[in-house]
């Protein structure tokens, strides 16, 4: 049996001097996260029906490209110039991009950490639960920014390229971090929810119902709250349908439901508190049966 | 640096509980440096005491240091010197042998190019080089058990876990298994905790033992010591009534256990010979078919000590 070396050759932490190394071991602090984050990128972007996701995903912005250039370019296109609004609009028509791609990018993630029993082998590392966490936290979220925030920052870009003049920009200022704090709560509630439902169980498959369960269930039961009381006052069951009213308000647009945008904040970050709350419990090395 | 006569660990009064249930009770122990077998029966406690030293459990009370620090105060720092099998079959799905260690090294604090040759030199180490390339999830039982030893040693710990090794090999395997061991111990220096109820295995590797039953270390030592006979040691058969003859040795305070086969092992105390056995043997109408010396192993002195328990 060929072992080339009897031990791996250790710097010593004097060597560094670097107080994040354990005295004569490894560079153990802070970067397990990374680690996590860059394997399941990396597992990620190898597989097959993921790349054709993105391309489909695609396809809206270059739409929008086009659109922008025809409108800047061509005097008859004008009326394709676009607005703030369309921004807003481009990001509502990627939500179901996002959920195509929470499901399809997110429901293993845990849960075939759990089938496997690789939690322990996790755990048993210089590595913390909420390491972990952010660990696939960072791939979901990768994934679902890039269908999000870059293409819709991309589209900024393009608009002040092809006009010419950053006049656009300049004129609708708080469109940058509109743009960020939308994408940010809507990658943060995806990616949260699809990591809390994920560790519920062993079965990726189970967990893709669950979580489009979740979405279709409570946008059904606002719809029918809708139709019986006449009114959008029960928006907040939905869970997407509190997105779509914070989004109108960070876009600066008519909130398209009655329900207080407050109540819609709030319930979108109940859903995050609690989704942290399950991983929190179920992110362990052991299960523990009493 | 810890001095070559410190515990490579320590547990001082030690309690951990499931529910209403302690796992862990008030267990004061101190692991020396070598192999180190943890012996007990299953449910005794032993991967709860694996898993409370890694710090993957919080004792309910009590204090556990391992390498020198404290494992309450210093968890990941302790982790980043311990390598871990686990008993259960455990791997990160959908990875190559070499990439799941070399990710394993690299979880460990390796930098990514060291991580990915030490997960070459550990597989051929456990003999896995030539299935290096191949999917975890495709191993036989055997060969799963290695790559757990792998991602184990990947990154050099000073102290290696190991949870019940051999589960689930088939003879030669496990005998591949336990010289591995041997010599993970023996020539690379590492310290080691086997935990197992297999005592062949523990026997067979370890230089000290623990023995753990229902929450707490009942018996540990030496293993040469704790053998060294406190009488003779013999394997009989007895023709007859064989419960009344049992009966008889243990009223008689001689140790007495069924053994495979037919066969018993008595243990008589220095003063006591074989000829106690045959009048025993004739007090209860019985006849003694076979008699003959035995080696004390480690089964006696787990015997012993449940008996004791």
């Amino acid at each position: 049996m060929p072992i080339y070396r009897d031990r791996y050759r250790r710097r010593s932490s004097t060597d560094s001097g670097d107080p994040g190394r354990v005295e004569g071991g490894l560079d153990v602090r802070g970067r397990a996260w990374a680690v996590i984050a860059a394997y399941g990128l990396r597992a990620l972007t190898r597989r097959k029906p993921f790349i054709y996701l993105m391309i489909v995903a695609w396809i809206p912005a270059i739409v929008r490209g086009v659109q922008i250039y025809a409108s800047a370019n061509f005097p008859q296109a004008a009326f394709l110039a676009i607005t703030p609004q369309t921004f807003r609009d481009f990001l509502n028509q990627q939500e179901l991009f996002v959920f195509f791609l929470t499901v399809y990018a997110g429901s293993g993630l845990i849960a075939d950490d759990i089938r496997s029993n690789a939690l322990q082998l996790y755990l048993s590392r210089p590595l913390t639960r909420a390491q972990y966490v952010a660990g696939k936290f960072v791939v979901l979220a990768t994934a679902l920014a890039f269908v999000t925030w870059v293409p819709a920052m991309l589209l900024l870009i393009v608009e002040v390229l092809f006009a010419g003049s950053l006049s656009f920009v300049r004129n609708n200022l708080y469109l940058v971090p509109a743009i960020s704090v939308f994408s940010m709560i809507q990658t943060a509630l995806a990616a949260f929810l699809m990591l809390a439902l994920s560790s519920l169980s062993k079965s990726r498959w189970f967990v893709a119902v669950l979580y489009a369960g979740l979405g279709f269930f409570t946008q059904a039961v606002f719809a029918a709250t809708r139709i019986a009381t006449d009114g959008t006052s029960f928006s907040w069951i939905a869970v997407f349908g509190n997105l779509v009213q914070i989004g109108d308000v960070i876009f600066r647009l008519p909130p398209r439901y009655t329900t207080p945008p407050a109540v819609s904040a709030a319930v979108l970050a109940l859903l995050i508190g609690a989704s942290i709350a399950v991983l929190g419990r179920r992110i362990r090395a052991i299960e523990v049966v009493t | 640096m810890m001095a070559e006569t410190e515990p490579i660990a320590s547990l001082d009064h030690v309690g951990v509980r499931y529910g209403t249930q302690w796992a862990l009770a008030d267990v004061s122990a101190a692991f020396p440096a070598g192999a180190v077998g943890l012996l007990g029966p299953n449910g005794a406690g032993k991967s709860t005491l694996l898993k409370a030293l890694l710090g993957l459990l919080k004792p309910d009370t009590g204090s556990i240091r391992v390498l020198g620090l404290d494992v309450a105060a210093r968890p990941l720092d302790v982790r980043a010197r311990i390598g871990y099998m686990p008993e259960s079959d455990a791997q990160i799905p959908g990875m190559t042998a070499v990439a799941f260690v070399a990710y394993c090294g690299e979880l460990s604090g390796l930098p990514s190019a060291d991580a990915m040759q030490r997960a070459h030199e550990v597989l051929f180490y456990v003999g896995l080089g030539e299935a290096r390339y191949r999917n975890v999830e495709t191993y036989s039982t055997g060969m799963k058990q290695r790559i757990k030893l792998a991602q184990a040693l990947v990154h050099d710990p000073d102290l290696l876990f190991l949870d019940e090794p051999t589960n689930g090999m088939d003879p030669k395997g496990r005998e591949e298994m336990l010289a591995l061991i041997r010599d993970v111990a023996q020539k690379k220096h590492i310290s080691l905790i086997l935990s197992s109820h297999v005592m062949p295995d523990v026997e067979s590797v370890c230089d000290s033992v623990f023995v753990m039953n229902h929450g707490t270390v009942i018996m540990h030592g030496p293993i040469a010591s704790l053998k060294s006979p406190a009488g003779h040691i013999f394997e009989v058969r007895v023709k007859g009534d064989r419960p009344a003859f049992v009966n008889a040795m243990r009223q008689q305070a001689f140790e007495c256990r069924e053994t495979e086969g037919d066969f018993l092992r008595v243990v008589l105390p220095p003063e006591a010979g074989p000829a106690e056995l045959f009048l025993s043997a004739a007090k209860v109408g019985a006849q003694v078919r076979h008699l003959k010396p035995s080696l004390p192993t480690l089964e006696d002195v787990f015997a012993q000590a449940m008996g004791e328990e």
